[in-house]
């Protein structure tokens, strides 16, 4: 049988893949190596979220004594961070390529640098440099020790060996990676402007740029988190979110001892929700700063009630 | 002698963490030694990002044996006590103890208890699995399938391997046989982590600081240190440029490299618009490099230098290439801030300041900044300075706190606002002020002499008090959350360096109104009548006078000990401050300065010793008749008595009058000279007349006449508090 559409791709397999000539060969190279290491490859969570960790996958997962092995790209929205597109650096909302290994096997640091070496970071022109950031996570209850993993002096991703999760102490620990995305193309691909990345690979009429995706997206989300997201509104949400994960912890509870909880994951979805919800509030000025700690507060009362749900489910290991 | 090797190989140790964690693998090592008996001749640790190691020096092979004799019952006790002593020492017949005859108490059991001494080997064993496990990390972790098991190893990022070796030089040492959690101490370690990855065998310390340096890794924090200083000025020099030394960084860098391998990076000169503490503190901060000078000016170059931790195969081309482009985005967001700010006047940014609460109970930084140029507008003329231009800079003082460049680098606070004051074209003592009120800092910190900056550094610092005083946040042991041990000084030092003349009370008892929110409200409280009669404005003031007294109390504290560093002796500061309403405290050390003198003098260790003696007597006779002798002596009683009773009962008026005048004209080298005339009457008085004579009036007179010499001392200070 023919098809009448000429059916030759525009760009080779190895094109399409290559790190070095686009931002969505990068993503692939990456999953291509994690799932190499046994990690089961996700999608991004369908939710709106301030960093890759607020995924269930990761938050939720860490807990409880189960395996677990996953890596997701991310989209992340920092409300605050947004420039109008007029910073060559900053963006209100980015990708992050999240790895999250539970728990951690004992050669994570070799992996991670395997991992750099496969997106073309040449390990014996680079410095790499593990650099003391210590993590922790007030809306989510969560902490933990490792580094900013610099490459020539640029921080490029993120590496925790989590300790508590939601107010839990992770046992076993997973260790977590996150890898700015946009930073690293920016070097890999040797570009100042993160619009100027190349995105597909394409050249000439083929190309297509960062910029090209997401420089209107930006222009307008700022518009929207400084001046116009509906602050009465927020309020509104961030009650309403905080009340039915509430409620939700509640009908899903357990009557017993020996029973399991069966909602912890919607619950945990409104936490999500009040969390990005204050994010834009934040964003809009209207939260003063005691009302500020009050706020992150009420956001990681609700993680740990889910937390401690979570464990009481099959997936956070309950019997 | 043997020697001990102990290596604790990790993922990267934080740089700030090292050199302590270090100290404490030594000292924890070495305790336990010595505690068991077990005397070295020394003893070194070292840190690098990847390791701690240890090296124990001249430890004896094994421990030295021990004899002891022990005494049991007579021969013949009951069964119990003859089990009894078996067990205590450790024999299983009776037959094992030797039996000998004292003349007193016949015969009985000794038992000889010979311990040999342990292999050093074991006691090491014993010891270093323990110091692992109980390492005082400031912060710890758990990690791998381990983590799993409560009661899992602990430590700073996961260790990996353990190399513990011991014995003699001349020998193969031993490997100390202990495990940690699944990780056994053995002879192998890595090396540099992608110079040389692969394995080492190691045996004793010498041979491990060469295989490590062959395997690119310099064990010694002080060696590294030294390469950095040295090729960071070499590189600086061969292009005419100076390096902006800083040690607080170089010991940072030196914790984040195994082999230090220094490179030079530049940026665009256009980028030295930026002042050049922000550009700095940009590279410092975010890249950890250094910036350089240009030679022999005090000017920035554009150019910093790094310290990479790889030979690259390159030369480094790409890591410099890398850490320029860091460093042009750090100085374009640097310089973005300072052109965001300078668009802002420093006054347009105060309503901000409401925003931001300075402490829960003390209200917002804007009303702190309120206070503060209250209280600066008052002291201005105290301290020379104009009032409007001091107002004005207290009120701009904080303005810089909300702005772009201070937000990223806070340490850059003062600074940023005198630059940017200065841009805004205020007058140069109010910019100054800006960034000079936080001084001094500490006790080798400069004192600011502009009178401006002096009245806001005061203003500052005493509302600060002030203010935590009022809501008892005081300082207690070795907590001082607030720093007000360091206000308290800073003040004292504002003060004594000006020689300014402040009443404290009256300018404390102010601020506590005004921090209460009362200040501005004179009557208010009137009406207010409460059941005991009290209006509630006097017991507010009388809470306000009690607080002033216990902040006082805790400056003549800060003082005595500021004073006692100088080499003033602190029961001389005592002496002064027991009189009331010590408050001015430039006087108090002129006083206490003139009381040193005296006291140095023959006069005035005479006056003291009378002063004593006549103390003395009061004492014992005041509790013998149950009353004190207060009222002042009768002059004709006295006249009518002895010649040296007559003598020292005039020169008491005379010199306590005097006294006083000298006093009040603030001549306190004066008043101790007119006191210094009672030291001849005095002596004369208590060498020919019997205080305690049999007619009651004379007695009674006499002893008013000590009284009225005590009373007189007290015209300078309190002599009761002297010692000696």
């Amino acid at each position: 049988m023919s098809s009448a559409v000429d059916p030759a791709p525009k760009l080779s397999s190895d094109e399409i893949s290559s790190h070095k000539t686009s931002f969505q060969g990068l993503i692939l190279t990456l999953q291509n190596f994690w799932a190499a290491q046994g990690c089961v490859i996700l999608q991004p969570y369908d939710m709106e979220v301030g960093a890759g960790t607020f995924h269930p996958a990761t938050t939720l997962r860490a807990l409880g004594p189960k395996p677990w092995k996953a890596a997701y790209v991310q989209p992340s929205r920092r409300p605050k961070d947004g420039r109008y597109g007029e910073n060559p650096n900053r963006l209100q909302h980015y990708y992050q390529f999240q790895v999250i290994l539970k728990p951690n096997p004992p050669n994570l640091q070799e992996l991670y640098l395997a991992s750099l070496d496969a997106i073309g970071v040449d390990l014996k022109l680079h410095d790499i440099r593990f650099v003391e950031d210590d993590w922790e996570s007030p809306t989510l209850g969560a902490w933990g020790l490792g580094w900013e993993c610099w490459c020539d002096g640029m921080e490029v991703s993120q590496f925790t060996y989590f300790q508590q999760v939601a107010g839990f102490e992770c046992a076993p620990v997973a260790g977590e990676l996150t890898y700015g995305l946009e930073r690293l193309a920016m070097y890999v691909q040797g570009v100042e402007n993160v619009y100027d990345l190349n995105f597909n690979g394409g050249s000439g009429e083929d190309r297509v740029s960062y910029g090209d995706v997401f420089l209107q997206a930006e222009q307008e989300y700022s518009r929207h988190n400084f001046e116009a997201a509906d602050t009465a509104m927020l309020f509104r949400q961030f009650t309403d979110a905080e009340k039915a994960c509430r409620s939700y912890l509640d009908a899903g509870a357990p009557a017993t001892q020996t029973e399991r909880h069966r909602m912890a994951q919607p619950a945990y979805d409104q936490c999500i929700k009040a969390s990005h919800v204050f994010n834009l509030l934040d964003a809009r000025g209207v939260i003063s700063v005691t009302e500020r700690q009050s706020y992150i507060l009420r956001v990681r009362e609700l993680a740990k009630a889910c937390g401690a749900a979570w464990l009481r489910t099959a997936g956070g290991g309950a019997p | 002698m043997p020697d001990l090797l102990l290596e604790l190989r990790s993922e990267e140790i934080p740089a700030r963490m090292q050199r302590r964690a270090a100290d404490d693998l030594k000292k924890l090592v070495t305790d336990a030694m010595v505690e068991r008996g077990f005397l070295y001749e020394g003893a070194k640790a070292f840190a690098t990002p990847r390791r701690l190691a240890l090296h124990v020096a001249g430890l004896p092979a094994r421990g030295k044996d021990v004899r002891e004799e022990r005494k049991g019952p007579r021969v013949g006790a009951p069964d119990g006590a003859v089990q009894g002593f078996l067990k205590s020492a450790g024999l299983t017949s009776i037959d094992q103890a030797t039996v000998v005859t004292d003349p007193k108490k016949g015969e009985f059991y000794v038992a000889v208890i010979e311990r040999p001494g342990r292999d050093t080997l074991d006691v090491l064993a014993e010891i270093l699995p323990q110091v692992v496990k109980s390492f005082p990390w400031p912060k710890s972790m758990r990690w791998g399938a381990a983590s799993a098991q409560p009661g899992a190893l602990r430590w700073v990022r996961p260790l990996q391997s353990i190399v513990a070796t011991f014995g003699p030089e001349t020998e193969t040492p031993e490997v100390v046989p202990f495990a940690v959690d699944g990780i056994v101490a053995g002879t192998t370690t890595w090396g540099h982590r992608f110079l040389s990855p692969g394995p080492i065998e190691v045996r004793r310390f010498d041979d491990y600081v060469q295989a490590l340096e062959r395997a690119h890794v310099v064990l010694d924090t002080e060696r590294r240190k030294d390469i950095i200083l040295h090729d960071a000025r070499d590189l600086a020099f061969a292009r005419g440029l100076e390096l902006v030394e800083d040690d607080g960084l170089l010991e940072e860098v030196a914790g984040l490299v195994e082999w230090p391998v220094v490179l030079l990076g530049t940026f665009d000169e256009a980028f030295l618009e930026i002042p050049a503490e922000a550009v700095r503190a940009t590279i410092r901060a975010n890249q950890k490099c250094f910036v350089l000078r240009k030679g022999g000016s005090d000017a920035l170059a554009p150019a910093f230098i790094l310290t990479a931790n790889l030979v690259a195969s390159d030369g480094g081309l790409a890591i410099t290439a890398g850490n320029e482009r860091v460093v042009r985005a750090r100085l374009s967001d640097a310089r973005f801030f300072f052109e965001t700010d300078k668009a802002v006047l420093l006054e347009d940014r105060l309503p901000k300041l409401d925003t931001i609460v300075f402490h829960e109970k003390l209200g917002t930084q804007g009303q702190r900044v309120e206070r503060i140029a209250a209280l600066a507008r008052e002291l201005a003329p105290l301290v020379g300075a104009d009032p409007d231009l001091a107002e004005r800079a207290a009120r701009l003082a904080k303005a810089d706190l909300v702005t772009e460049m201070v937000g990223e680098f806070p340490e850059l606070q003062g600074l940023m606002g005198r630059k940017y004051a200065t841009l805004q074209g205020e007058p140069a003592s109010v910019a100054a002020a800006i960034e000079e009120h936080y001084k001094p800092v500490g006790p080798s910190d400069r004192v600011p002499t502009d009178p401006v900056s002096v009245a806001v550094a005061l203003a500052d610092k005493l509302d600060t008090l002030v203010g935590f005083w009022a809501i008892d946040e005081k300082p207690t042991g070795s907590k001082d959350p607030y720093a007000l041990r360091r206000a308290a000084l800073g003040v004292i030092r504002l003060i004594l360096d000006g020689s300014f003349r402040l009443h404290l009370l009256t300018i404390i008892q102010h601020q506590v109104l005004f921090v209460q929110g009362l200040a501005d409200l004179p009557g208010k409280y009137d009406e207010k009548r409460r059941g005991d009669g009290h209006t509630t404005r006097q017991v507010k003031l009388e809470v306000c006078e009690q607080i002033a007294d216990s902040l006082l109390i805790f400056f003549a504290d800060r003082l005595k000990v500021y004073l006692r560093d100088q080499g003033a002796r602190h029961d001389l500061i005592d002496a002064v401050f027991a009189l009331r309403g010590q408050d001015d405290l430039l006087m108090v050390v002129r006083r206490v300065e003139a009381l040193g003198r005296f006291l140095d003098s023959d006069d005035g260790r005479n006056l003291l010793a009378g002063y004593k003696r006549a103390a003395n007597i009061l004492r014992i006779e005041e509790k013998k008749d149950g009353r004190a002798y207060e009222g002042a002596p009768d002059a004709a009683l006295a006249a009518a008595g002895e010649p040296e009773e007559r003598a020292l009962s005039e020169a008491l008026v005379v010199a306590r009058e005097a006294a006083s005048t000298a006093v009040a004209a603030e001549d306190f080298a004066g008043a101790m000279r007119a006191l210094s005339t009672l030291r001849a009457p005095v002596d004369a008085f208590f060498e020919k007349v019997t205080v305690n004579a049999a007619e009651p009036r004379l007695r009674e007179n006499r002893l008013a006449l000590l009284n009225a010499l005590r009373e007189a001392t007290q015209e300078v200070a309190d002599f009761s508090r002297i010692e000696g």
